[in-house]
C-alpha cells in the first residue's frame, strides 16, 4: 500500500497504538568449515572457489553435520538460558531459488536444538527480559548478483551471477517471543537486544558477529494494536544490518503502520525491505498465497542427540554474561553510568578491557577509543576493531604519556600515525621524530625567547597573575612545534619570573 | 560364446591372479559380447547407456601391471562390472535415466565407485534404468527400454533392468543395482540372477543419485551367490561422507556364502510370510515358491508360517513416503548449474527456464511422483498422508521385529508375476506398482533382503525369484540361505538357471 499522506511522528503514532515486535537474528558461525561439508568458510574468496559437490547440491552428494557448529549452537542456547533438546532433527525447507543449490534449505523446523530462553537487556537504566522462542541450526544460501539493473535488484537486471561460496555456511537463527515493552522505548529495546546479542555472541567466541559483513543479520517483525486488542498483522523488515538501522527501521515501521491503520487501511502480512539511505521500508514482492515450505525431516541426516554430559561440559565453557561483565567492569573502571553507556554504545567494552589489561588507565583507554579512534573509524566506515590500532598500541601510547615521553598533542599524532598504518607507536615516534622537549637547556631557551617576546605578559605574571602563564606556554608550544613538555615549561617560567 | 563371458567372477579373478588370462583379455571379451548383443534402444538387450571401452581396457591393463609388479590382487581384481547409471562416475556421464541429466559428467566418484576401482574391478559402462530409479520395467528410462535376455519382448524388471539384463545376457559377471522398493530384487527375479539389497546404511549412498533417501540402498548383483558376496564386501562398510551409513563391522557374507554352499541349513528357522502370496500371484510363481520352501525344509531348516499383518499397508505407505522425498530430492534439477536447460533465450526469467526445463526434462512417472509428493507434504495434508505413512512404516518395522523374534529369516516370492511383455503395464501405474508388493516392506523397515533364482514358471518358462528377508545387519543370513538353495538347485538342474536361457548370439547389427 502506498501512503501518500505524511507519516505521523513517532510520538503521535504511539499515542494511539502499541507496538509488538519480534526479532529474528541470523548469526553466521565462525567455524572453519561449512555446516555440512569440509569447504572453507573464509570470507572474500574468488567466487565459487570454496565449493564441493555437497554445498553445490550436486546429484548424489550427502550432508554430514559439522560437530563444531552443533557445539556453538548449544553454547548460544545455553547463554540465552534455553533448554537444549535431548533429541532433534534437521528438516528440509522446500522452495525454489537459484542461489539455493538443492532448492531446499536444510534447517530445523519443529525440533530446534535450543528453545525457551531469555536475554535481559537494559535501556535507560531499566531492565527488560526478552523471551527467546528458539535457536536453531541451518545452512546459508549462495549469493545472487543481479547484473544490469539499476539497483542491483533482480528487477530490471539483464542476468544474474551466482556465488556459492556462502552456500552451506552454518547459521544459527535466534527467534524471540513477542516483545511487548512500553511503546516509547520499543525501538531502543530492539536495538539494545541486538546489541546485547552481538556482545554475547562475541563473548562466546562463536562468531565475530560483524553486521557490516552479514555475519549477524536482523529481520524485524513489527505489528501495531490498540491497547487491549489481540496482536495486529505483522510485517517483517529484512536486511536491517546495523544497530542504528534496527532502531530506525522499527521506528519507521511503527509510524508507517500507524498511518495506514489511521487512514482506514489494513496492514498486509509481507516482507519489507529496509533502505538505509532514505530511512524507509518498502514492500517486498507481494505473495499471492502463503508460502508452503513443505517441511519434513531431513532423511539424509541422523538425529542430533547431545548427551547431557556434553551439554554440561559446554555449560562450563560459557563466558560471564555480558550484563554482569559490564557491571563488574564499570565498578573496576570507576565509570559513571553515562560513561559506561557511551562505551557500550560504541561497542568498545572489549577493546577498553583489553587496553586496560595491557596496562592503560580506564579513563585513558576510553578517551582514545571513543575519541580519535572512533573518529577515524567513522570516517572510514569501519568497526573500531578494524580501524587499524590494537589495544596494546593504545596502552603503549598511554605509557609513553605517563613516562613523560609524549604529551597529549604528540600522543594524538602517534595514534594518527598508527591508524594510518605507519607501524607501532614506537615506530611512529621514531619515524616522525616526535620527541617531547623537556630538557631544561633546550626548553629554557624557548622560555627565555617567549618572555623576551612578550614583556607585558611577563610583567603580569611577575605581578602575580598566574592566568597569564598560558599565553607564554602557547608561544613555547608553537616555537617547539608542540613538542615542549608543558608542565616543565610552566615550572621554568615561574622560576624565572617569581624568584 | 566366449568361455570368459560365461565364467563366474570368482573364476575370472582366479584365472587373472594365476596368469591364465590377462585382465585386458577378460575386459575385451566382455566388450565384444556387449558389441554383439547389446544393440540399441531399437533392438537388442540394450542394457547399457554408456560403454567405456577405453576406460575399461585401461583399468584392466592397470590390474595386469599390478600383477606383473608382484602386487597381491584383491579377490575381484580384473573382474568386469556393469554400473547402474544412477551412481556417479567422474570419467563417464551419469544420467539417472533422465533427459534432465543427459550429458552430465559428475566431477566426483561415488564412494562405491571409488571402492570398486580400488579393488581393481573393471567398470565396463553404465546401465539403463527407469528414470531416477522409478519404475519396475525400465520402460520409464528416457533412453529407451532394456529387453529381458530370456525373451526380448519382455521387460527385464526395474528400475535396475539394465544391470540385471547385463548379467543375464553374459555382458558382465557383476553389476551394481540400487533398491528403493525392489529395484535390485525384482529385476534379479525376472532375469534369473542374484540381487541383494543390503541393510539400509550397510552400503554408502554418497554418489547415489537419490530417489528416496530413506529407502535407497545400493547393492550387489551377480550370477552366483558367492560372486555377490565378494562384491558386497567390496562396497559395504561405514563411509564418513554418508551420515546414515552404519559404523559397524560388515557381516561376513563371504563366509556365509561358503558355509551355505555346503547345503546344510539344520537349525535355521524360516518364516513364510502369510500375507505375501495367494490372490494376484501367478500360479507358476507360487509353485516355484512352494518348491523352494520344500527345499529349505529338505536342507534342514525348520519352516513355519509367520504373519506380518501391516505388510498389507506397505504399498500405500511407500507411495506416500517415496514421492514426498522424491519431490524434494528432484527439486535440484532446475537447469541452473548442470544438465538440460530449456528456453534460456535471454527473454525468460530464471523461474520460466526452470519450469520449461523441468517440464521437458522429466518423464511422466517422475512428474507423477513429484506431484504426489508435493501434495502429500503440503500444509493441511502432511499429517493425513506423510505423517500416517510414517506410522505405518513403524508398524511394519515392528512386524519384522516380532517375526525375527521367532525366525531367522523370512521368505516370500520376490514378485507376484514373471516378466511381463513390454508395454503391457505402461498405462496402468497401479498394476506396475504391484510388482513391488513383496519387496517394499524391507525398504520401509531398512532390513536386508535378496532375491535368488528359484526356477522357471511352468506356464511361460520364465524365471521366478525366491525372496529372503533378514534382520538389520544380518545380511550374512541371506547369503547362507541363498548359497544353500543355489547349490541344491545346481545339482538338480545340472548348472545355474541362466544356463537354460536362450542364446543371444549375433542379435545386434
Amino acid at each position: 500500500m502506498t501512503v501518500t499522506t505524511a507519516l505521523p511522528s513517532f510520538d503521535e503514532a504511539i499515542a494511539t497504538y502499541e507496538p509488538v515486535m519480534g526479532m529474528e537474528v541470523h548469526v553466521e558461525l565462525g567455524t572453519a568449515t561449512k555446516m555440512f561439508c569440509g569447504c572453507s568458510t573464509a570470507f572474500g574468496g574468488e567466487p565459487n572457489s570454496q565449493v564441493c559437490p555437497v554445498c553445490l547440491g550436486l546429484p548424489g552428494s550427502l550432508p554430514v553435520v559439522n560437530r563444531t557448529a552443533v557445539e556453538s549452537a548449544i553454547r548460544i542456547g545455553l547463554a540465552l538460558n534455553c533448554s537444549i533438546a535431548e533429541w532433534c532433527r534437521f528438516a528440509r525447507k522446500n522452495y525454489f531459488y537459484p542461489d539455493m543449490p538443492k532448492n531446499f534449505q536444510t534447517s530445523q523446523y519443529d525440533e530446534p536444538i535450543a528453545f525457551d530462553g531469555y536475554l535481559d537487556i537494559t535501556v535507560d537504566g531499566e531492565t527488560y527480559r526478552i523471551g527467546i522462542e528458539r535457536a536453531h541450526m541451518e545452512e546459508d544460501t549462495g549469493k545472487s548478483l543481479h547484473v544490469g539493473g539499476a539497483t542491483g535488484r533482480i528487477h530490471g537486471a539483464s542476468h544474474s551471477l551466482l556465488d556459492y561460496n556462502r552456500s552451506g555456511i552454518p547459521l544459527i537463527e535466534i527467534v524471540t517471543k513477542p516483545i511487548e515493552v512500553p511503546a516509547a522505548v520499543a525501538p531502543a529495546v530492539a536495538r539494545a537486544y541486538v546489541t546485547e546479542l552481538r556482545e554475547l555472541i562475541r563473548a562466546l567466541g562463536v562468531s565475530e558477529a560483524r553486521m557490516e559483513l552479514g555475519q549477524l543479520r536482523c529481520d524485524a517483525n513489527v505489528s501495531l494494536r490498540l491497547p487491549g486488542d489481540p496482536y495486529g498483522t505483522r510485517t517483517e523488515t529484512k536486511n536491517v544490518n546495523s544497530l542504528r538501522s534496527v532502531e530506525r527501521a522499527v521506528t519507521y515501521e511503527i509510524r508507517r503502520q500507524a498511518a495506514v491503520i489511521s487512514s482506514g487501511g489494513t496492514i498486509v502480512q509481507e516482507t519489507r525491505h529496509w533502505h538505509e539511505d532514505t530511512g524507509e521500508t518498502t514492500a517486498g514482492r507481494v505473495k499471492e498465497e502463503a508460502e508452503d515450505y513443505r517441511y519434513f525431516p531431513e532423511p539424509d541426516l541422523v538425529p542430533v542427540a547431545p548427551s547431557r554430559e556434553w551439554v554440561d561440559e559446554l555449560r562450563g565453557t560459557l563466558p560471564e554474561p555480558p550484563s554482569e561483565r559490564r557491571a563488574r567492569l564499570q565498578a573496576d573502571w570507576g565509570f559513571t553510568d553515562l560513561e559506561m553507556r557511551d562505551v557500550v554504545n560504541a561497542g568498545a567494552v572489549a577493546l577498553v578491557d583489553a587496553t586496560v589489561a595491557a596496562g592503560a588507565s580506564a579513563g585513558g583507554a576510553k578517551k582514545w577509543w571513543l575519541g580519535e579512534v572512533a573518529r577515524v573509524a567513522n570516517e572510514r566506515g569501519v568497526a573500531l576493531d578494524d580501524a587499524g590500532i590494537a589495544p596494546g598500541d593504545v596502552a603503549r601510547v598511554e605509557a609513553l604519556i605517563a613516562e613523560g615521553a609524549l604529551n597529549d598533542k604528540l600522543a594524538r599524532q602517534v595514534v594518527e600515525g598508527v591508524l594510518a598504518g605507519e607501524g607501532t607507536p614506537d615506530e611512529v615516534v621514531a619515524a616522525r621524530g616526535l620527541v617531547l622537549v623537556n630538557d631544561d637547556a633546550a626548553l629554557g631557551a624557548a622560555v627565555d625567547e617567549a618572555i623576551a617576546a612578550q614583556p607585558d605578559v611577563a610583567e603580569k605574571i611577575r605581578g602575580g597573575n598566574l592566568g597569564a602563564v598560558g599565553a607564554l606556554i602557547g608561544a613555547i608550544m608553537k616555537a617547539t612545534k608542540g613538542q615542549a613538555d608543558a608542565k616543565r615549561a610552566r615550572e621554568l617560567i615561574l622560576e624565572r619570573l617569581q624568584s | 560364446m566366449n568361455r570368459l563371458t560365461r565364467a563366474k567372477a570368482t573364476e575370472l579373478a582366479a584365472a587373472i591372479k594365476g596368469g591364465e588370462v590377462s585382465a585386458v583379455e577378460v575386459a575385451q571379451a566382455h566388450l565384444d559380447r556387449i558389441a554383439e548383443v547389446d544393440g540399441t534402444a531399437e533392438a537388442g538387450v540394450h542394457a547399457f547407456l554408456h560403454v567405456d571401452t577405453d576406460g575399461a581396457l585401461a583399468a584392466a591393463a592397470a590390474v595386469d601391471r599390478r600383477r606383473a609388479d608382484g602386487e597381491e590382487l584383491g579377490p575381484l581384481a580384473g573382474v568386469p562390472l556393469a554400473l547402474k547409471d544412477v551412481i556417479t562416475t567422474s570419467d563417464m556421464p551419469t544420467t539417472a535415466g533422465s533427459k534432465i541429466l543427459e550429458g552430465w559428467r559428475p566431477p566426483y566418484d561415488a564412494t562405491i565407485t571409488q571402492r570398486m576401482r580400488e579393488a581393481g574391478i573393471v567398470i565396463l559402462g553404465k546401465t539403463n534404468l527407469d528414470e531416477f530409479a522409478m519404475g519396475s520395467s525400465t520402460e520409464n528410462s528416457a533412453f529407451g527400454v532394456t529387453r529381458n535376455p530370456w525373451d526380448l519382448t519382455r521387460i527385464p524388471g526395474g528400475s535396475g533392468g539394465g544391470s540385471a539384463a547385463a548379467l543375464a545376457a553374459f555382458e558382465a559377471p557383476l553389476a551394481i543395482g540400487t533398491d528403493t522398493g525392489g529395484s535390485i530384487r525384482q529385476p534379479a527375479a525376472v532375469t534369473g540372477t542374484v540381487g541383494v539389497k543390503p541393510t539400509y546404511g550397510g552400503v554408502s549412498r554418497y554418489g547415489l543419485i537419490a530417489c528416496a533417501s530413506s529407502l535407497d540402498q545400493a547393492g550387489p548383483c551377480a550370477r552366483t551367490v558367492l560372486d555377490a558376496a565378494l562384491l558386497h564386501t567390496v562396497i559395504a562398510g561405514h563411509d564418513p561422507l554418508d551420515s546414515t551409513s552404519i559404523a559397524q563391522q560388515v557381516p561376513d557374507v563371504v563366509a556365509a556364502a561358503r558355509r551355505g554352499a555346503e547345503g546344510d541349513l539344520t537349525g535355521l528357522r524360516v518364516g513364510v510370510v502369510k500375507e505375501l502370496g495367494g490372490e494376484g500371484y501367478q500360479a507358476g510363481v507360487e509353485a516355484r515358491f512352494n518348491d523352494a520352501v520344500a527345499l529349505l525344509s529338505k536342507l534342514g531348516a525348520e519352516v513355519v508360517e509367520v504373519s506380518c499383518p501391516h505388510f498389507a499397508y506397505g504399498l500405500a505407505a511407500y507411495y506416500l513416503i517415496l514421492p514426498s522425498e522424491v519431490s524434494s530430492n528432484l527439486a535440484r534439477f532446475d537447469a541452473m548449474r548442470y544438465g538440460l536447460r530449456v528456453g534460456d533465450d535471454g527473454t525468460r526469467s530464471a523461474e520460466e527456464v526452470m519450469s520449461l526445463t523441468r517440464g521437458q526434462g522429466f518423464g511422466a512417472e517422475a512428474k507423477r511422483r513429484i506431484m504426489l509428493g508435493t501434495y502429500a507434504l503440503s500444509s493441511g495434508y502432511y499429517d493425513a498422508y506423510y505423517g500416517q505413512a510414517q506410522k505405518v512404516r513403524t508398524l511394519i518395522a515392528r512386524d519384522f521385529e516380532a517375526a525375527f523374534a521367532q525366525v531367522d529369516v523370512l521368505v516370500s516370492p520376490t514378485t507376484p508375476t514373471t516378466a511381463f511383455p513390454i508395454g503391457e503395464k505402461v498405462d496402468d501405474p497401479l498394476a506396475m506398482y504391484m510388482n513391488d508388493l513383496c519387496t517394499i516392506p524391507s525398504n520401509l523397515a531398512g532390513n536386508a533382503s535378496a532375491s535368488f533364482p528359484a526356477g522357471l514358471a511352468d506356464e511361460d518358462g520364465l524365471p521366478v525369484g525366491l525372496h529372503v528377508m533378514a534382520p538389520v545387519m544380518a545380511d550374512d543370513r541371506l547369503y547362507l540361505v541363498g548359497a544353500a538353495v543355489e547349490a541344491a538347485y545346481a545339482a538338480q538342474w545340472g548348472g545355474t538357471l541362466l544356463e537354460q536361457a536362450p542364446a543371444l548370439e549375433g542379435i545386434a547389427p
